[in-house]
């Protein structure tokens, strides 16, 4: 068996908080999600070098950054990561140019390639800015032109904190596609600090829930997503079930798109779709309604079929809600009802039930 | 212009020029060392040192220039050494005018030079490191090119001081034509003779063209130097 992309297990005290976290993944792309202040900056500070643990270790596919044990701490010049700031930080006294060829002067002989300068510059659409200086370039070019940098370094792996919390929303959506191809494409395995869900439902393949300096959970990400007992704690996102899709054809008259997904067939608005494509789609858990019987004359138009395969403690203010997962035909999708419904539809485990979806996202345009 | 001064006259002002233009050269190492020291350093006696460099510039002008003459003088303890060992001598030497003038320029340089280094934003020192430029480069590269504007003023206000210093040079090294009559010097003496008006009106006028001179072009460079450190 292949060593994992990242195998961590850190402590550190930063005055009142200590940082206790320990995960492995395997994923291309970890998401260290958790809410502000949740310790996801210093983890990955740990990872970059930029804060020494007291004790564990840090091993990149294999490779030892940090091993306290066996006194191996890397300084940050000599890990070979390609780290992404939340502010893009790049140099202002060099052009675009000079920026991001910075940590390609910087790799060591033995190992350099030649500059894949062409293959980035196309990969970001960046190529129009190389005579610039930083000074001279919007919020997303800065970014752009940073993870550019960073890639150029031939890291083994790219450290990517909230890159994108600075930047409004048209900026994000500018940058998102990128990031994706960077995911497909360049085979460099990332980590990638979010605090925003939809960023970690779209880009991520694993995710490690950071939670007050610890790692709660470690997962795929539909799997970490979908887990009832992490959705019911107070102050946790929605739950929601990530399914992957293709589009199999079009209702022309109506402007919809046809998709086959695991779970079944559902219908979504056209948008920009292209036929054969695959995409990831997100039901959220409050989003699914659930009926006994086949629904008739009603405007859904997505409607799965299923079995109750695990009922949730109730949760929420006054033990309201209660989370559910279904079978879909091998696929989970969660659901969140309140626990009245629950009580009324006399619900339990291994019961057919009917799912309606009341709205699907797409997460990959 | 040498037959529009005269050759003592014309002595003065090249001497000068090469006293002010060494002392800013022989400062600005250890001037960048010390900023960087007072910018960056945490050690014991770190106050210490800000006021001993800072010294000269509250100090009157005799009293270094008397202490330079006990340290330096070929007979004072620093000075012996350095003669004995080196064969150097500052006393009554044009090398003794320049160390005043160091000294004297040296707390201006190192306060420019340290202000442009608390300047800079030190997460760009920790994204240079992620690059994989090891602490050496990540000075040569980055911190040493933005404190640049910085090192710039030091260096400009170092040698005007260097030409204007009078009071630490002729108690160190006297006045002595074509060895450390520097210009104030020379114009000093013109006034302490009858007739002697023109002479030091000529100097003046020189010594005012020259620190104009340095004022722009300090301005030119820091203009240019600027442009391409535009902050972000």
């Amino acid at each position: 068996m292949t060593a994992p992309v990242l195998d961590i297990a850190v402590r550190r005290r930063l005055g009142d908080f200590l940082l206790d976290a320990a995960f492995q993944s395997h994923g291309r792309l970890t998401a260290l999600f958790g809410a502000s202040g949740s310790g996801k900056t210093s983890l990955v500070n740990v990872i970059g070098g930029l804060v020494r643990p007291e004790s564990g270790h840090v091993r990149v596919e294999g490779e030892t950054l940090v091993d306290t044990g066996k006194g191996i701490v890397l300084p940050p010049h000599r890990r070979r990561l390609g780290y992404v700031f939340q502010e893009a930080r790049l140099f202002p006294h060099l052009t675009v140019r000079q920026n991001l060829l910075f940590g390609h002067w910087f790799v060591p002989r033995a190992v350099r390639k030649p500059a894949e300068l062409d293959m980035v510059l196309d990969l970001l659409g960046i190529d129009h800015l190389l005579k610039r200086r930083p000074g001279a370039l919007s919020g997303g070019e800065k970014q752009r032109v940073a993870i550019g940098r960073a890639l150029l370094a031939q890291p083994r792996l790219l450290l990517m904190d909230e890159p994108l919390a600075a930047l409004d929303e048209a900026r994000k959506a500018e940058i998102l596609p990128h990031i994706e191809r960077l995911r497909d494409e360049v085979r460099i395995p990332i980590v990638y600090v979010s605090h925003s869900l939809t960023e970690v439902a779209r880009l991520a393949t694993t995710v490690a829930v950071v939670e007050e300096g610890r790692i709660a959970a470690c997962g795929p990400t539909a799997e970490i997503l979908s887990r009832i007992d992490l959705a019911s704690r107070p102050g946790a996102p929605e739950a929601s079930s990530v399914l992957s899709a293709e589009v199999t054809g079009f209702d022309e008259a109506f402007g919809l798109a046809r998709l086959s997904t695991p779970a079944g067939k559902l219908v979504i608005a056209r948008g920009t779709l292209k036929a054969g494509q695959h995409l990831r789609v997100r039901i959220m858990a409050s989003d699914v309604m659930l009926s006994l019987a086949p629904p008739e004359r009603t405007s859904a138009l997505n409607v799965l079929p299923g079995t109750v395969s695990e009922i949730g403690e109730r949760s929420g203010e006054g033990g309201s809600t209660v989370h559910l997962h279904l079978d879909c035909a091998g696929q989970a999708l969660v659901v969140r009802l309140t626990a009245k419904s629950v009580a009324a539809l006399d619900l339990s485990v291994g019961k057919p039930v009917y799912a309606i979806v009341k709205s699907v996202s797409v997460e990959t345009p | 212009m040498s037959h529009w001064l005269t050759p003592e006259e014309w002595t003065a002002v090249r001497l000068s020029l090469i006293v002010a233009t060494t002392a800013m050269l022989a400062s600005l190492p250890p001037g960048l060392a010390v900023a960087l020291l007072l910018a960056r350093g945490r050690f014991w006696g770190k106050s210490l040192l800000d006021a001993a460099v800072h010294l000269p510039l509250i100090l009157p002008p005799v009293v270094t220039g008397y202490l330079l003459l006990v340290g330096f003088g070929r007979r004072g303890p620093i000075g012996q050494f350095l003669y004995d060992w080196f064969g150097i001598v500052f006393s009554f030497r044009w090398t003794g005018a320049a160390l005043a003038c160091a000294v004297m320029g040296f707390p201006l340089m190192v306060r420019a030079i340290r202000l442009s280094i608390e300047a800079i934003d030190r997460k760009l020192e920790a994204a240079a490191g992620t690059l994989g430029a090891n602490p050496a480069w990540v000075f040569l590269v980055v911190t040493l090119p933005l404190c640049l504007p910085g090192i710039i003023a030091g260096m400009i206000l170092c040698f005007a001081k260097a030409m204007g210093e009078f009071g630490a040079t002729i108690t160190f090294v006297s006045n002595i034509p074509g060895e450390t009559q520097t210009l104030p010097s020379a114009i000093y003496t013109f006034t302490q003779v009858p007739g002697g008006e023109t002479g030091a009106m000529r100097l003046t006028l020189i010594s005012i063209a020259i620190s104009v001179a340095a004022l722009f072009l300090s301005e030119v460079m820091a203009r240019l130097v600027g442009r391409r450190i535009a902050v972000e």
